[in-house]
């Protein structure tokens, strides 16, 4: 080293002065939830209208290239237990009692669809290091990137709802997850599992044509007739169904700012295993107080002096000894 | 099984072999047949054949009212054997006005004579629906309305079956709006009835009815709507030939589309064999081979077995899924996995984090005094 102690000291003194000057000239703000992107595309899933076939399980992995999981021990079945680096999407399902009626709390059964919610201001995104997990500025499709990534798996341990999840099981994982087929959606193609559910139940478009939905079902009288759509908003391909009662929430609306799939049932969503969460994003508070922290770097050159400083007193009597 | 040296011994189905004109090998394998469809253990088909060729014939009266009389026509065609040597010579049929020969006053003089004799002990079929609005004046028979008539009949009748959809609970008759008030059998006389339903029934599932209260003196297990078991146990849906097509998510979506003509699944086209019970893809109709049935022709089921669902529900109305009730395959909300940590192996990883903690400590005060005769060297 020809550095100079003194000079090393001096250079560092001034870089954290300058440096420190810029950081308090920029206020610290509280940030935010993100804005819905403005072509934002997403799903409607309808657990009333969902009569459990799977369909969209088997497109997802179709679409996806993915193999069938087990959970018995004769592997004749796809049988995933939930998500997994595996499985992007699964039906689970909500039962208490006899399970006879169908969206029901009691003696009743409920289906949910379990998938990446694409949220407007996700957490994943805001914990990933590389930004290998990011969220597209315009259809705010919230995409994974193997080759950026890098293992450290802060996405799976960040997201409220669980849904990044690891490859465990390979000496060169990835992290699986829904990602809206954005691979098909240039071909023209909409995401597999909305294109294959025969009732309407899982429905894709964009946030304004499924908040236009979502308002039209809830507008309906339980028990009328009413037109449903599948696959996606304006397709046409419509069947008849009654009307169902549903409770008044829409998950998704508002959960962490709002994610680009909704949810509608007739059961409440605690009870299909969906968290009750804030408004406020998880991601605009950690960012705050991160970049609060960061700002200007106070943080590293606080910690560098301390670190300096106790180095500089630690070393004084082999200087003396020099 | 059945060969030359037990012949002897059967007398009874030699008198068959006459009486029925069919050859003895066909009558035992109708006797099989029957056995099989109703799900009987190995060996009830002797004891069918035995009934069939000894005993008495049970006498039969057969009512129609408000029908079409499909169901009569669809078990004229069953063919093992040919359902007319069966009618005229397994059962007696003592009044049945779509086969009768007679007439007027004498078919009447008929029923009234089968009632008398067979007091107690006919078996009544009761084809089509019962209207019962305005004191049931929409269906008169001999001057009798058919309210008076299914009375009458079943007030000594040893037991009563509703033959079709109509006599099971309205059937089509009672569609919305229901001018006629048309009801099934066993509303009408205010207690349960076996019934076969179906638009039209597949005649082996009477067949089989019939035969078993022949050989065993007693109508078979039915479901609460009093539908036999062994025919209408499971739903269309789980035997369906195109059920793959459903797991795998493929539909067909227009009657003539690409997927139709692959025989993809007909669930989007308002299929009704996930809510229907009935045995249909299981034994076909009309003895023709595969795909003898609605679905297999590419049809959807339209639910005709089943109160709520045929002619009650649209065409293109989807189904609602009974193969999830009570639900088995699903994972559940919060799926337990593994077995959780006991006291033992908490108590060995506590163990090794301790050592590993202290292993730790001594290496790191190790460290200070190894480097120290470094630096003293230099």
């Amino acid at each position: 080293m020809t550095i100079s102690r003194r000079n090393f000291l001096k250079a560092a003194a001034g870089g954290g002065a300058v440096l420190a000057t810029t950081g308090v000239a920029d206020p610290a703000l509280a940030r935010p939830n993100l804005e819905m992107p403005p072509k934002a595309i997403g799903l409607l899933y309808d657990a009333t209208l969902c009569v459990g076939c799977k369909a969209c399980v088997v497109a997802c992995r179709e679409a996806n290239d993915l193999s069938p999981v087990f959970s018995t021990d004769e592997k004749l079945w796809d049988t995933p237990l939930d998500i997994s680096a595996y499985t992007f999407n699964v039906i689970k399902m909500y039962k208490d009692g006899s399970g006879e009626h169908k969206d029901q709390l009691k003696d009743g059964h409920a289906f949910v669809k379990r998938s990446c919610l694409h949220c407007v201001d996700p957490s994943c995104v805001s914990a990933c290091p590389v930004s290998a997990m990011e969220k597209n500025a315009e259809n705010g499709i919230v995409s994974y990137d193997a080759d950026r990534c890098i293992g450290c798996r802060y996405c799976v341990a960040a997201c409220p709802y669980g849904v990044p999840r690891f490859q465990y099981d390979t000496p060169k994982p990835k992290i699986g997850k829904c990602e809206l087929c954005r691979h098909r959606l240039p071909e023209g193609k909409i995401a597999a599992c909305a294109e294959k559910c025969p009732t309407g139940a899982t429905l894709f478009g964009t946030v304004e044509q499924i908040k236009g939905e979502i308002a039209r079902r809830r507008a309906a009288k339980p028990g009328e007739m009413v037109a449903y759509e599948r696959q996606r908003v304006g397709s046409g391909d419509t069947h008849e169904k009654k009307a169902p009662l549903y409770v008044n929430h829409v998950y998704g609306e508002k959960e962490l700012g709002g994610t680009q799939m909704m949810m509608l049932s007739g059961v409440p969503f605690v009870a299909l295993g969906m968290p009750e969460l804030p408004e406020r994003s998880y991601s605009s508070i950690s960012e705050t107080i991160q970049h609060t922290l960061y700002g200007g770097l106070i943080a590293p050159v606080v910690a560098l002096g301390g670190l300096v400083a106790l180095a500089w007193r630690a070393s004084k009597n082999h200087q003396d000894e020099e | 099984m059945y060969d030359d040296s037990a012949r002897e011994d059967d007398a009874g189905l030699d008198v068959i072999e006459r009486k029925l004109g069919m050859s003895r090998r066909n009558f035992l394998q109708f006797c099989t047949a029957m056995a099989a469809t109703m799900g009987l253990p190995a060996g009830a088909e002797a004891a069918i054949a035995q009934a069939v060729a000894t005993k008495e014939r049970p006498s039969v009266i057969w009512l129609h009212f408000q029908e079409c009389t499909g169901c009569t026509e669809s078990l004229l065609r069953a063919e093992h054997p040919t359902i007319e040597k069966l009618i005229l010579e397994v059962i007696s049929l003592d009044y049945h006005e779509s086969l009768f020969a007679a007439a007027g006053h004498q078919a009447e003089a008929a029923r009234h004579a089968a009632m008398a004799r067979h007091k107690g002990k006919y078996l009544l079929v009761v084809e089509g629906a019962i209207p019962t609005k305005d004191g049931g004046i929409y269906c008169k028979i001999g001057g009798k309305t058919a309210l008076e008539l299914l009375k009458e009949c079943a007030a000594d009748a040893a037991a009563v079956v509703a033959i079709g959809s109509c006599a099971s609970w309205g059937g089509m008759p009672s569609t919305k709006p229901n001018p006629t008030g048309s009801s099934g059998v066993a509303e009408v006389l205010g207690k349960p009835v076996v019934t076969i339903p179906g638009c039209p029934p597949n005649p082996y599932n009477f067949l089989s009815t019939v035969v078993h209260f022949l050989t065993f003196a007693k109508l078979p297990e039915v479901d609460h709507l009093g539908r036999p078991k062994f025919a209408y146990g499971r739903l269309v849906h789980e035997n369906c030939e195109r059920r793959a097509h459903y797991d795998a998510g493929r539909f067909a979506m227009e009657f003539g589309d690409d997927g139709h003509r692959k025989g993809y699944c007909l669930y989007k086209l308002g299929c009704k064999g996930p809510e229907t019970y009935a045995n249909c893809p299981s034994i076909l109709f009309g003895d023709v081979g595969s795909g003898s049935w609605p679905v297999g022709t590419g049809h959807p089921c339209i639910g005709c077995t089943e109160k709520g669902v045929g002619f009650a529900k649209g065409i293109h109305e989807l189904a609602d899924v009974k193969t999830v009730v009570p639900p088995v395959s699903y994972p559940r909300i919060v799926e337990e996995q593994g077995m959780g940590a006991d006291f033992a192996s908490s108590a060995t990883l506590v163990g090794i984090a301790g050592a590993a903690a202290g292993a730790g400590a001594i290496i790191a005060r190790n460290l200070g005094k190894r480097d120290d005769p470094d630096q003293a060297d230099e």
